[in-house]
C-alpha cells in the first residue's frame, strides 16, 4: 500500500507560498481594471477554481477509465478523492461567479451566460455522485458503478459546453482563447500564478485526503490484527470507497 | 444479435400483455397538457413555448419508462439468467436501448396528435415530417441514456429517486437541441426550414453517448 503522505510537507509549503504570493500580486501587483475597479479581483480566484475543478471533473474520469481497465480499487479511491475534491472547488467556483456577475452584470444569475449556466448543469450532475454512491450497499459494485458514472460524466463536460455555448449569445469575457488571450501583461502573470496556486492547493488537499483515507484503512487492518474482528466495529455504510 | 432481438422480444411481449408502461406514460403526458394548460394559463401555444412544453412533457413521460426498464430484470432473476448465458454482454445494452426507443415512439403516436388537439396553435400538418425528424434523433438520445441510467440506478437502494435525478442533467444538452430545433416549427406564420445546426448536434450527442454507452455498459452487468 503506497503512502500518500510521502512529500507531503514539501509540497504543503509550495503550495503555501504560492498561494501567498498569488494572493500578495492580486491585490498589489496587478492594476485595477478599467471597467470595473477592485470587484474585478476576484476573476483570479473565480477563473483558477472553476478550471481546475473542470479539469478534476476529468481527472477522476481518467482514473475511473483505470480502475475499470485494471480493476485495482486504489483507482476508485483516487476518482472518488479527486471528483468530491472538484465538486467543492465548483461550488466555490460558482459562488465566486455569482458575485462576480451580480457586482459586474447587476444580477446575481444570468441565463443567458453560457458558462456559468453549463457549469451549473455539470455541478448538478455530479452532485449526484455521492449519493448514487451511498445508495450501493456491496463495495465492490459501488465502485464499479461509481467509475462508469464517473467516465459518462466525463464525457458529459465538453459536450454541454457546446450544446450550452451555441445556444446563447455570450457575455462572459474571453479571456483564454485560443488565439493566447487578450489580458494585458502584468494580469496576465497574476492569473498564472493564481492558476497555479489553485492547481497545487487541489492537489496537496487531494494528497491530504488520500493519506488520511489510507491511515484509516491501515490503522482499521492493525487493530483488527492486534484485537481480533469481534473488537472492531464493521465499517458504517459510507459514499466513500473501503478498499 | 439473436439474443438482443430474443430480449427485445421478450420484452416488447411483457408489455403488450401487462401494459404497465405505455399506458401510464401516455397518460401522463395528456395531464401535462392539461397542467401546462392551466398553468401557463392560455389556450393555445406556439413557437418556442410549445416546443418547451412539448419537450419537457415527452421527456418526463419518458422517464417513467426509464424507470421501468430494468426493473423486471432485477426482481425476476433476468440479470442472473442473462449473465449465465453465453451471450455478448452488449446484446442487453441494444435490446433495451431499442425497447425504450419503441416505447418513446408509441408515447409520442399518442402524444403528439394530443398536443396538437389540446395545446397547439399552428396547425400540426405542415412541420409534421420535420417534426418527426427532430423526434426520432432526440428519442435516440434519450433510449441510450435513459438505458445506461436505467441500469446504474436498478441496483442501488433509492432507484427511484436516483435515476431521475441523474438522468435530467444528463439529457439537459439534448433537450436544449431538440427544443431549440422544434422551436421554429411550430411558428404561427408556418413552419420554418430545420434548423440544421442543432440537429447536428442532437446527432452528435446520439453518437457520442451511443459509443460511451457501449464501451462501459459491460461493467453494469458483472457479477
Amino acid at each position: 500500500m503506497p503512502t500518500y503522505g510521502k512529500g507531503l510537507r514539501g509540497l504543503s509549503i509550495i503550495t503555501l507560498t504560492t498561494v501567498v504570493a498569488a494572493l500578495a500580486l492580486v491585490f498589489f501587483y496587478a492594476p485595477l481594471d478599467a471597467n470595473q475597479g477592485f470587484i474585478q479581483k476576484i476573476f483570479y480566484i473565480h477563473v483558477p477554481l472553476a478550471i481546475v475543478s473542470l479539469c478534476g471533473f476529468v481527472f477522476g474520469g481518467i482514473l475511473a477509465v483505470m480502475h475499470l481497465r485494471t480493476g485495482d480499487r486504489r483507482y476508485d479511491m483516487r476518482s472518488y478523492v479527486a471528483i468530491h475534491m472538484s465538486l467543492i472547488f465548483g461550488v466555490g467556483g460558482l459562488i465566486t461567479g455569482s458575485i462576480w456577475a451580480r457586482a459586474s452584470w447587476g444580477h446575481w444569475w444570468v441565463w443567458n451566460e453560457p458558462t456559468l449556466v453549463s457549469y451549473l448543469i455539470v455541478l448538478l450532475m455530479y452532485a449526484t455522485y455521492t449519493p448514487f454512491r451511498f445508495s450501493i450497499e456491496d463495495p465492490e459494485r459501488q465502485g464499479r458503478y461509481a467509475s462508469v458514472f464517473a467516465i459518462v460524466a466525463g464525457a458529459f463536460v465538453p459536450l454541454n459546453f457546446l450544446a450550452v455555448r451555441l445556444a446563447q449569445q455570450y457575455v462572459h469575457p474571453r479571456v483564454l482563447t485560443l488565439s493566447g488571450g487578450n489580458l494585458p501583461g502584468p494580469m496576465a502573470l497574476t492569473f498564472y500564478v493564481s492558476l497555479l496556486g489553485v492547481t497545487l492547493l487541489f492537489v496537496t488537499l487531494w494528497k491530504y485526503e488520500m493519506a488520511a483515507k489510507n491511515t484509516r484503512i491501515q490503522m482499521r487492518s492493525l487493530r483488527r490484527r492486534l484485537l481480533g474482528d469481534d473488537e472492531i466495529r464493521p465499517p458504517q455504510r459510507s459514499a466513500a470507497p473501503s478498499l | 444479435m439473436k439474443a438482443a432481438v430474443a430480449i427485445l422480444r421478450k420484452d416488447l411481449l411483457v408489455e403488450l400483455r401487462t401494459l404497465e408502461t405505455l399506458p401510464a406514460m401516455a397518460l401522463f403526458s395528456i395531464t401535462t397538457f392539461v397542467i401546462f394548460h392551466f398553468g401557463l394559463n392560455r389556450p393555445t401555444v406556439a413557437g418556442q413555448l410549445a416546443a418547451g412544453v412539448l419537450t419537457v412533457t415527452l421527456l418526463f413521460a419518458g422517464i417513467l419508462g426509464v424507470n421501468r426498464l430494468f426493473v423486471a430484470e432485477r426482481e425476476q432473476g433476468g440479470f442472473d439468467a442473462f449473465l449465465l448465458a453465453p451471450v455478448d454482454r452488449s446484446a442487453m445494452l441494444l435490446a433495451k436501448a431499442t425497447a425504450l426507443f419503441l416505447f418513446l415512439a408509441a408515447l409520442e403516436v399518442i402524444a403528439v396528435p394530443a398536443f396538437g388537439v389540446l395545446l397547439l396553435g399552428p396547425s400540426l400538418g405542415p412541420p409534421l415530417a420535420s417534426l418527426i425528424v427532430v423526434l426520432v434523433l432526440a428519442d435516440l438520445g434519450i433510449a441510450v441514456i435513459g438505458t445506461l441510467v436505467s441500469a446504474l440506478a436498478v441496483q442501488t437502494r433509492a432507484r427511484d429517486v436516483i435515476g431521475p435525478v441523474m438522468g435530467l442533467p444528463l439529457l439537459i444538452p439534448a433537450l436544449i437541441a431538440t427544443a431549440r430545433a422544434i422551436g421554429p416549427l411550430l411558428g404561427t406564420g408556418g413552419p420554418a426550414p430545420l434548423p440544421g445546426k442543432w440537429l447536428l448536434i442532437l446527432a452528435l450527442y446520439d453518437v457520442v453517448f451511443a459509443l460511451v454507452a457501449y464501451a462501459v455498459f459491460d461493467f453494469l452487468l458483472e457479477d
